[in-house]
């Protein structure tokens, strides 16, 4: 235990030197804010121009908030198979990182935190960005806690283990890991309701979203943080306009854990299951200069 | 110049142009991967249009603004970034003492990367178009020809600049080519028509070819494209013209500059920066 926390630890400094090192604080500081910052702004415009500028309607919130969070989708999840990728193939160190006698898991855990933490910073600049300019409905008295760090904690496990698996094929496929990535992402980013209702996708596409944990990290988190926008949303619709009004919280959580311990299950299947082959055809220390 | 001196650079084009081509063949699953991965986000935002039952062109404009995000990856990955992955390789070293101009492998690089790119553009909108069922009505084939003609030729010679200025990156390289993503995304319209930024911020991006090539096509397929658009299309074709040959030359003096530069800091084969 001791000794997979100070690989954890290690692991975290490594990853925070090869994140932030190449630039100067001020430089690397303005690059993790401009970027999540301009990504919201695209979907800011988007609806200032469709609407006129009614930034105080709940859809408003639903959107920005969503778009933040995704944040952590997109470079958490791409970040924990981005080590294996950038150890094996860029530094090739991935074989040395193999014999050291830590504990793998460790490893990946402590760059996937460094990952977490830098992307945090993105997420709350971005929403008190939203907060303070655009009137992005949170208000610190009526955030429910509990459930706001409950289901944030949740997803972020979610992720980090959908991120392992996905770490796993990539041991075994360097020239497709990016797209298979980036697919993957791209599709919570279009099923899971993420910016828009899921009520506005096809009857087929609804189903495969509630098969998505994703989709309900995102509605907890939702709920956590702004339940008076969320519950004003559906009754301005006059419908259940998000597909998941009828789910009671204590509902969505459970849903959170069980597809969170399912996807667990899967992920390290497929990365055991990955790691066996890539040592067998000896793929760990494979270039591929890709 | 003379002739041999000529058919060398013209090898060196074709030579280095040669691997983006055969590699669209070699690997037929990237090609589904980069059709597919731009029509993901065209999905996710035309579905919010249709949620804010925004004007059907804006689906449209989508469709068009995600297809031509292929090039501006395609410039910042495969151009501007090229040099430095050369470098980490071992390959730009290669390049630099085989006797021709530097122009022609960047020329290589971005003519083999044009026609790649716009068959993938070409399929992400026709799949875009087939998904969403947007009527794209083009009203002036020959305004589209040169439209996208000085757009990528613009663009291209932005790239071949942006891989000189790249040459002495190391880590940065990859980290800037993330960061001229989103907010260029943002700055030249690609999910929104340019002019709703406001004259001068529209101007500003105009430096970026895409941001006028992009208005323009969508004057060209979209009957009341004009009401959203930022100039008009011959303006723009103008505009695009001079940007065009500017960044030609702006490239070869960029990469002398900077090959010097690197020659002199001992920065052209450093590894692992």
């Amino acid at each position: 235990m001791k000794n997979d926390l100070a690989t954890f630890k290690n692991a975290a400094w490594l990853g925070w030197q090869m994140e932030a090192n190449w630039a100067d604080p001020f430089l690397f500081a303005t690059y993790s804010i401009v970027k999540p910052i301009t990504g919201t702004l695209i979907l800011v415009f988007m609806f200032l121009i469709v609407t006129g500028g009614e930034t105080d309607k709940p859809f408003f919130s639903y959107m920005f908030v969503g778009n933040a969070l995704y944040m952590y989708v997109a470079d958490v999840m791409f970040g924990v198979t981005w080590v294996i990728h950038d150890d094996r193939e860029h530094y090739m160190t991935l074989k040395n990182v193999y014999i050291a006698p830590i504990n793998f898991y460790a490893y990946i855990l402590g760059r996937a935190a460094i990952k977490i933490a830098i992307t945090s910073i993105g997420v709350l600049v971005t929403l008190a960005f939203g907060v303070l300019v655009l009137n992005v409905d949170i208000a610190v008295g009526t955030i429910d806690w509990p459930l706001l760090i409950s289901s944030l904690l949740l997803g972020l496990a979610c992720i980090c283990i959908i991120g392992l698996a996905l770490g796993g094929i990539t041991f075994l496929t360097a020239k497709h890991s990016m797209g298979i990535n980036e697919g993957v992402a791209g599709i919570f980013y279009v099923l899971s309701g993420v910016i828009f209702p899921i009520s506005i996708l096809p009857t087929w596409a609804q189903s495969v979203s509630k098969v998505l944990p994703v989709t309900y990290w995102m509605e907890g988190v939702r709920r956590g943080l702004m339940p008076d926008a969320i519950s004003q949303l559906n009754s301005d619709a006059g419908f259940d306009v998000t597909a998941l009004g009828g789910f009671s919280n204590a509902f969505l959580m459970l849903l959170l854990v069980l597809s969170a311990v399912l996807f667990l299950v899967l992920s390290l299947y497929i990365f055991r299951y990955a790691d066996v082959l890539a040592r067998r055809k000896g793929k760990i220390d494979w270039t591929t200069t890709y | 110049m003379n002739g041999t001196w000529l058919m060398m650079n013209l090898r060196a084009v074709r030579g280095r142009a040669y691997p983006r081509l055969i590699g669209l063949t070699r690997e037929p699953s990237w090609m589904f991967f980069e059709i597919a991965l731009p029509l993901l986000t065209v999905s996710a935002y035309a579905y919010i249009y249709k949620f804010m039952a925004a004007k059907p062109e804006f689906v449209g404009y989508v469709i068009l603004g995600g297809a031509m995000t292929a090039f501006w990856l395609n410039v910042l990955w495969a151009m501007a970034s090229q040099l430095y992955w050369e470098k980490e390789t071992g390959n730009l070293s290669l390049f630099l003492v085989a006797p021709i101009s530097r122009m022609s492998i960047l020329a290589g690089m971005a003519l083999g990367g044009m026609v790649g790119t716009t068959i993938r553009a070409i399929s992400t909108v026709f799949i875009g178009v087939f998904a969403f069922s947007v009527v794209f009505s083009l009203t002036d084939p020959v305004a589209l020809v040169i439209v996208f003609f000085v757009t990528l030729v613009a663009l291209y010679g932005m790239g071949m600049m942006f891989a000189s200025l790249y040459l002495l990156f190391g880590r940065e390289a990859y980290h800037l080519s993330n960061l001229l993503t989103e907010p260029v995304y943002l700055a030249s319209g690609f999910y929104f028509p340019v002019r709703y930024l406001g004259f001068w911020t529209a101007a500003g991006a105009s430096i970026i070819p895409i941001t006028l090539g992009l208005d323009a096509l969508r004057q060209i397929f979209f009957p009341s494209g004009a009401q959203d658009a930022f100039l008009p299309i011959w303006t723009e074709i103008f505009v695009l013209a001079i940007l065009s040959v500017a960044f030609l030359i702006l490239s070869k003096f960029s990469l002398d500059f900077m090959e010097r530069l690197g020659r002199t800091t001992g920065r052209l084969t450093l590894r692992w920066q």
